[in-house]
């Protein structure tokens, strides 16, 4: 099938344009990314620059895709990463614009390629488990419900893709950034350090310049693993009971 | 910066004054709806001018009125500034295609919303409040009191028979509505109340709340103009 592609490109000679590309023959049992491949080699071949996108796992579990396909992150695919769209979804002589995710905070290395080091130092400031927990237990060894687990293993789904903030209207990272607090908060090895991430999480996401989220829920739409806005209404209640009920200081 | 600074000054802090500034002006709403609905009585305004001198002579009522008139500037205010942050992190460049799901218009548009319930505010203020603050408006007999009140009545029926001003109204109404539509779910979530047990009936009440309160307040000039 015949496809365009208006392909946003920035760094080099370009200024930071769309450029139209055509590709002749795209089998439809390609993935979105063997696609641009496809159309790099076809670069390379003209001796000009390829289109510089990142990937990495191509089986959506790396979070290294991105990509704003014709306005939604990851492409129109409910649920999947921008690796696992297939060309089948796609008709005979369509036009696809394919934009990087674009927030203050991601600025453009080159093409689609953003630097998402933001999300890196918000997991620094707080996003892991200091305290020793001991060795590796037995799975039942830890008392804890099914239930529980099973929030905290959907928030832990978060594969800190970004598209979050990319599709945000306010360029938040609540999203993220409740994601992985509300995965700790809901684990018992979590609990030590449970008012002392939020604080300090918060305030590194405040610094790294993303928007307040007005509770539009683009981002729970547009995620790739789906996480529910349920954990930004947990993270506000950890945040708010760390502030007023404990004694640790602000970050 | 003390703790609590801080706290009004983070991002989760900016969101919880809009959700609870903005809980205070949806009570609000009701009481002010209860009110007005007076004026839909055929009493010549004997109930609403009675119910307009108690609300600006009972000193409790001031306390809560100076309280509302700070906590409108704020909510305003804050959102503003929420707006202009939130902008800002969005940068410069804009998607060249943009996707928005009908579910999610009242919510992406609540700072334009916001912007024109202020000027109505304004304006509203100004035609009925300040007149009232003035004390221009014409001496009322009523039966509560033995003195004169003043007569808001007679420059509400004045106005709403002007048919723009009754449209003008209408569609500030509805204005009103979408704000709460969005607002009123969006408040608890920002306080963090968000239960599978709870959150649909939250949204229910909210969605009847916005189309209640949108309506009721609109029903009041269309019944006037068609009344007189």
């Amino acid at each position: 099938m015949k496809l365009n592609l208006k392909i946003w490109r920035q760094g080099g000679k370009f200024k930071g344009e769309f450029v139209t590309y055509q590709l002749p023959d795209v089998n439809p049992d390609m993935s979105f990314l063997e696609m641009l491949d496809v159309l790099n080699e076809q670069l390379v071949m003209q001796r000009e620059e390829p289109v510089a996108f990142e990937h990495d796992c191509r089986e959506g579990i790396c979070g290294t895709c991105s990509l704003v396909i014709d306005g939604q992150a990851h492409g129109p695919m409910k649920g999947t990463t921008t690796c696992q769209v297939h060309m089948r979804h796609y008709h005979e002589g369509d036009t696809i614009v394919i934009e990087p995710f674009r927030a203050q905070a991601f600025p453009v290395l080159k093409d689609l390629v953003v630097d998402r080091s933001a999300f890196d130092r918000i997991i620094q400031a707080g996003g892991y488990v200091s305290v020793n927990t001991g060795q590796a237990q037995d799975a039942n060894a830890i008392p804890i419900e099914k239930e529980q687990a099973s929030h905290a293993f959907d928030a832990a789904a978060c594969i800190g893709c970004g598209a979050c903030v990319a599709a945000c209207p306010n360029a938040s990272a609540m999203l993220f950034t409740s994601a992985k607090i509300s995965h700790l908060a809901l684990l018992p090895q979590g609990q030590v350090e449970r008012e002392k991430r939020v604080l300090s999480m918060i305030a590194q996401m405040d610094k790294e310049g993303f928007g307040k989220c007005s509770n539009v829920k683009a981002c729970e739409a547009e995620c790739p693993k789906e996480i529910s806005v349920e954990n930004i209404a947990r993270m506000n209640r950890e945040y708010l009971s760390a502030v007023f009920a404990s004694d640790k200081a602000m970050a | 910066m003390s703790w609590f600074t801080k706290f009004l000054s983070s991002s989760i802090g900016q969101k919880v004054i809009m959700s609870l500034t903005g809980i205070f002006l949806m009570l609000f709403l009701v009481v002010h709806l209860i009110g007005n609905l007076q004026l839909l009585k055929d009493d010549g305004g004997e109930a609403f001018n009675t119910y307009a001198f108690f609300m600006t002579h009972n000193p409790l009522i001031k306390i809560i009125s100076y309280s509302l008139y700070a906590f409108i500037l704020w909510h305003a205010f804050q959102g503003i500034r929420l707006w202009r942050n939130n902008k800002t992190a969005r940068g410069n460049a804009r998607y060249a295609v943009s996707h928005t799901r009908p579910e999610e218009r009242s919510a992406r548009n609540m700072a334009w919303f916001g912007i024109v319930i202020f000027v109505f505010l304004i304006l509203h203020l100004w035609q009925f409040w300040l007149q009232m603050k003035m004390g221009v408006l014409p001496p009322a007999e009523v039966e509560a009191y033995t003195h004169p009140v003043q007569n808001l009545y007679l420059p509400v029926i004045e106005a709403f028979h002007n048919p723009l001003y009754v449209l003008f109204y209408v569609i500030c109404m509805v204005v009103v509505g979408l704000h709460l539509w969005h607002g009123f779910w969006s408040s608890f979530q920002t306080l963090g109340i968000n239960h599978p047990r709870y959150t649909p009936l939250i949204k229910a009440i909210g969605y009847i709340y916005a189309v209640g309160i949108s309506a009721g307040f609109a029903i009041i000039p269309i019944w006037i103009y068609f009344a007189n």
